[in-house]
């Protein structure tokens, strides 16, 4: 099996890599070149895996037992899959970008960065290929824990304040409220495997299963579901591919990821409609996502304003599962996508001019545009992507979960997707607007050609290319919707043979 | 009803136990209320003695003689078992005895005093010096 | 191995350690300990052949001197009991080769032969107290176990005087737990004219419910649980814990209240079965709420500590804590889980206290604050100790995680929600004392001018053992799963109560 061996490298590669990175401590173009070498080649393994998939391989593939009865199982199914190969995707890219952006900063501990960045991506993708809650559950405590190092990074007193309330809230739903959950699910289902279709149908009283979601939805704090979204703004602390990282591609996603998973596979679309057990989190979701947004309305600082954003893109996908019908997961799923390759272009655009000016805030970028053009360029792609307009991939996710919204026959969620983005025009426009189209501050008209005198000063050209690769996918991402559309119409919704379910 | 009787039946026919418990409240009282190390130990070792009175009390066989066989074939015995234990048990509170009182030598040794809250006071001192507050 | 020599095996198991004490006590310092780790390597050796034996469920029964019960003494191995000899005797394998180097730095050299001797002695009383069948004598060899602890903490006055008044304290509350513990056992032989614990369940169950019963169990509930630590009766353990040796109070934390437990865990449900009614209610109106109550305040506590040893005492009695409610919740799961963790925790914490001894002979420090900075230093005790507090916390894939499954699942399944809650809470408070050293050790920066190495390799090789097995026995729980299960299985099997 071809697929087995392919998708247990996929996982274990990055782990086995941080062997490796230890080692090359003292020789940091080595070190870097490895973190490189491992990402394409775990990109690589997981493209091996779909085709292996598309050629109709798949199946599980259990580990260890761990305890009687549950098993550590790996799993190919189209959900994991798209989440598998944006994060191995991506990780190429944030890779890459890492090594101009450290070595521009002069910052220290590269070489534990380079190592828990390694298991944060074997974390994410070990989610991804889970085949049981249990199994998901473990990788998801292993994120959590690689990425608080990369959070308290710069060890300032600061850094470590803010890794401490990302660890204490990422862990306290985990174990306060997912961990629970999933027991009680083994307690009532006698098992934790995805099944097509859930395994709590006729085995958890409809009465209790909004309780039951409840601790799921909140006790996936990596999902950022307000009131627990706070540890996202406090990671903003960490250096910037670290941020590029938590809020596109492992941790953010690794959050939702789970949440669909859970969606359709514990609990099942169908269970969930006919109970309308998840109708609430529509509206929770539905709150969190106007909230979010307006508070990043009010941020200046831009990678605060980024983060409340994220918040409030995450909503959407949370959306997509409690609408629970098949374009709203699609919807979902595809937010999922989307937003990522989005989000990542503008935090590395943030750190580019981070790297480049030292400038932080939204209020002092107005002009700058003349000076990294490449970089707003890529900002202002990535914001319109956001926001969800045509031609970029953003606008197949809003289009989708829309039609979810319009299925379930909400329509105020129709108004509410439609004033979320509204309000992102509002928070993410104006600052690569105004860095494109107005002139430096300060500087009059008379002057104003000294900015374009003082010439074209970009962030380093491991940083920008990157960005400029993302921004690329983002439009990409719009030509390629109908591929991706059609590969997740394979996401199996409706259960199968019951008897196969222990 | 209570009679006076059965109340004094209750009193002499237990007469051994109320005064078991008597001893063994005595004894916790004073390990537990006293300050000095010795008093303690001598509260231990009255609370321990009356325990071993209890047991080799509740092993006497009315008009029994002690568990030496004499040959005689109606000899009533005392049951042996209980005394046999409570020897083994007074062995194990004479070595806690002596340990007790090793462990206070040494204790007087390392402070000075043997009052429970003068060492008190002093290990406060240790433990947070003028100079370390801070 | 010759038919009569595995005949005697029982008690060979006792008597080795035994013999070997004075030896210690004579060959004087220079052979001490050689002749201690030889004597208890040996008793290892004993116990994983009678682990072996009775792993399909065999029991042995042994008569000392040959007299059979319930008129001689007997020793019984099941698989319960031969679990917590594996974990006695092999915790006190490990802390011996550990002890060498740590014991050498903590206590003065004309010491050591008293010192391995106290510590063989103790070692006796421990698998004393687990192998015998014989009611009186778990008494006497809790004492035997008990006399030597005292002894052992005391030894800690060479770095630390307070650990005379540490001992003396724990001498007074021990006694008076051991008193208690013999008055039950009056009134229960006063009721049956037994002591052997087969005899006497069998016994007690025939008499049925009364009150002379209900008293002699309530004794023996409270001399054990004051020797176990249960909050409230705990107040010896954080001082006699963070003040003897470190070698000592790595051994005790793993073995010593453990092997309480499993006391307690007999004469709950191999003895007093019968009385099912009163003693289920004692324990859920009494047991549980304490050890709930325990729980969290012992880790609220730990969370203010600045010494490390004292913070991982404090830990210990939450995690007695978890004990108890296992066993509280009088199920067989309940139970079950209560076994795993009784394994489980004497693995990590042992690791933990070793970490803590190794930050004591390179640092010189126990304190958290002058520990910061230490993750440089000594990266491989400092790792161990992450490794054990994440097990503490419950992390998945460590053995503390396995613990906290099997017991939520034990009380989801009685549908006692409120505790099964309060137990995935309470690892957030430990998850917040295990941080604080976490964040000190590889987030600040080390006090200057300090020199620390790492510790040598005969510390580190026994505290890695440990924590490996946090980590193998977490990713593959199979074997702590299957004989933890058999053993709720036996303790309950033994028992002549209908269960439901």
């Amino acid at each position: 099996m071809i697929i087995s061996l392919a998708l247990y490298l996929a996982i274990f590669l990055p782990f086995a890599a941080t062997g490796l990175l230890a080692a090359l401590d003292r020789w940091p173009n080595a070190r870097d070149a490895v973190s490189v070498v491992t990402a394409l080649v775990s990109f690589g393994l997981a493209l091996t895996v779909l085709r292996g998939f598309l050629g109709g391989d798949g199946g599980s593939f259990s580990l260890l037992e761990v305890m009687p009865g549950l098993p550590i199982v790996f799993g190919v199914e189209p959900l994991g899959m798209v989440f598998a190969l944006l994060a191995s995707g991506l990780w190429i890219v944030v890779a890459i970008y890492a090594i101009g952006y450290m070595r521009a900063n002069e910052e220290s501990h590269q070489t534990r960065f380079a190592i828990c960045f390694a298991l944060a991506i074997g974390g994410a993708l070990g989610i991804a290929f889970a085949g049981n809650l249990f199994t998901l559950f473990i990788f998801y405590e292993a994120l959590t824990l690689s990425t608080y190092p990369l959070v308290a990074h710069k060890q300032t007193p600061e850094a470590r304040a803010g890794a401490r309330i990302y660890l204490t809230i990422l862990l306290t739903t985990s174990i306060g409220f997912f961990l629970p959950a999933i027991i009680w699910v083994w307690t009532a289902a006698g098992t934790l495997d995805f099944f097509p279709g859930g395994i709590l149908e006729g085995r958890v009283d409809p009465a209790v299963a909004p309780l039951l979601l409840a601790l799921f939805a909140y006790g996936i704090g990596k999902a950022a579901l307000m009131p627990f979204h706070r540890w996202l703004p406090a990671a903003m602390v960490a250096p910037t591919p670290v941020s590029a990282l938590l809020h596109a591609v492992a941790v953010v996603k690794a959050g939702v990821f789970t949440l669909l998973k859970v969606g359709v596979y514990i609990f099942g679309i169908g269970y969930l409609s006919h109970t309308g057990a998840s109708l609430w989190l529509a509206w929770v979701a539905a709150a969190s996502l106007i909230i979010s947004a307006v508070i990043a309305l009010t941020k200046d600082d831009l990678k605060a304003r980024l983060a409340y954003s994220t918040v409030s893109q995450l909503a959407y996908v949370t959306l997509g599962v409690a609408l629970a019908n098949q374009m709203g997961i699609i919807g979902g799923t595809m937010q999922m996508v989307m937003h990522a390759m989005a989000k990542i272009t503008l935090f590395m655009c943030a750190g580019a001019i981070y790297v480049t000016t030292h400038k932080t805030r939204v209020s002092e970028l107005t002009g700058l545009g003349r000076q990294m053009p490449f970089t707003f360029t890529a900002f202002l792609i990535a914001s319109v992507s956001i926001i969800g307009l045509p031609p970029l991939g953003g606008a197949w996710s809003k289009w989708f979960l829309l039609m979810g919204a319009a299925d379930a026959g909400q329509t105020v969620l129709i108004g509410v997707l439609a004033l979320g983005s509204l309000l992102s025009v509002f928070y993410l426009l104006p600052v690569a607007g105004k860095a494109l189209f107005l002139p430096p501050r300060g500087a009059n008209t008379l002057v104003a050609g000294d900015a374009v005198i003082a010439g074209i000063s970009e962030a380093p050209l491991l940083c920008l290319l990157p960005i400029c690769a993302t921004a690329l996918g983002c439009v990409a991402l719009f030509f390629f919707g109908n591929e991706l559309y059609a590969f997740l119409l394979r996401i199996p919704l409706l259960a199968v043979a019951r008897e196969a379910a222990p | 009803m209570v009679t006076m009787d059965s109340v004094l039946s209750l009193i002499s026919g237990h007469y051994n136990y109320w005064m078991g418990i008597v001893l063994m409240m005595l004894g916790l009282y004073v390990a537990i209320s006293r300050g000095n190390l010795i008093k303690k130990v001598v509260g231990l070792n009255l609370f321990q003695t009356s325990v071993f009175m209890l047991y080799i009390s509740m092993g006497k066989v009315t008009g029994g003689t002690a568990p030496i066989l004499t040959g005689k074939p109606d000899t009533i015995y005392s049951n042996p078992l209980p005394h046999v234990l409570i020897l083994t048990a007074i062995v194990v509170g004479i070595s806690t005895t002596a340990l007790a009182l090793a462990l206070i030598v040494r204790i007087r040794e390392a402070y000075g005093t043997i009052e429970e809250d003068e060492i008190a006071a002093i290990e406060r001192q240790f433990e947070f010096p003028k100079d370390r507050v801070a | 191995m010759p038919e009569a020599l595995f005949h005697h095996l029982p008690v060979l198991q006792v008597v080795l350690t035994l013999v070997a004490a004075p030896l210690c006590a004579l060959a004087g310092s220079r052979w001490a300990w050689s002749i201690a780790t030889a004597a208890s390597i040996i008793a290892f050796a004993i116990t994983v052949t009678l682990f072996s034996s009775v792993l399909d469920g065999t029991v042995i029964s042994y008569h000392i001197g040959g007299w059979a019960p319930p008129i001689g003494i007997e020793y019984r191995v099941d698989i319960l009991n031969a679990f917590v000899l594996l974990i006695v005797s092999g915790i006190a394998v490990l802390t011996l080769i550990y002890a060498q180097k740590s014991v050498t730095a903590e206590i003065g050299s004309e010491k050591h032969g008293l010192f391995y001797a106290a510590f063989l002695l103790c070692l006796t009383g421990l698998m004393g107290v687990a192998i015998t069948g014989d009611a009186f004598n778990v008494f006497v060899f809790l004492e035997i176990s008990s006399l030597s602890a005292y002894a052992l903490i005391a030894t800690g006055a060479d770095r630390d005087r307070r650990a005379l008044t540490a001992a003396y304290n724990y001498l007074i509350m021990g006694t008076i737990g051991a008193t208690f513990f013999v008055i039950g056992l009056g009134l229960l032989y006063m009721l049956t004219g037994t002591l052997n614990m087969a005899d006497l369940a069998q016994r007690l169950f025939d008499h049925g419910d009364n009150r002379t019963l209900r008293t002699g169990f309530c004794f023996v509930l409270i001399g054990l649980t004051l020797k176990l630590a249960m909050f409230p009766l705990h107040l010896w353990l954080p001082d006699a814990y963070s003040r003897a040796p470190s070698a000592v109070t790595a051994f005790l934390s793993a073995t010593a209240t453990k092997v309480m437990v499993y006391v307690l865990l007999r004469f709950l449900f191999a003895i007093f079965s019968f009385s099912f009614a009163f003693e289920a209610s004692v324990l859920r109106v009494l047991v549980l709420p304490l050890a709930m109550i325990g729980i969290v305040v012992a880790s609220v506590v730990a969370i203010f500590q600045d010494d490390l040893k004292r913070m991982l005492a404090y830990s210990s009695i939450a995690q007695i804590g978890y004990m108890l409610l296992g066993l509280a919740l009088v199920s067989q799961t309940g139970v079950m889980a209560s076994i795993i963790h009784l394994f489980n925790h004497a693995i990590t914490k042992a690791a933990l206290f070793m970490a803590a001894g190794c930050f004591v002979l390179q640092a010189g420090t126990t304190s958290i604050r002058e520990l910061r900075g230490i993750g440089r230093d000594m990266p491989w005790t400092m790792a161990a100790f992450v490794v054990g507090g994440l097990s503490l916390i419950g992390v998945p894939l460590t053995v503390g995680f396995i613990s906290k499954w099997y017991l939520v699942e034990a009380f989801i399944a009685e549908g006692w929600w409120p505790v099964a809650l309060l137990i995935v809470a309470s690892s957030l408070l430990s998850f917040a004392y295990v941080w604080r050293v976490v964040e000190a050790a590889y987030l600040r920066d080390a006090p200057e001018g300090v020199v620390r190495k790492e510790a040598p390799l005969s510390m580190l090789v026994p505290m890695w053992t440990l924590a490996g097995m946090s980590i193998y026995f977490g990713v593959d729980s199979s074997l702590t799963s299957a004989a933890a299960s058999r053993a709720a299985n036996a303790l309950i099997g033994a028992s002549n109560l209908f269960w439901q």
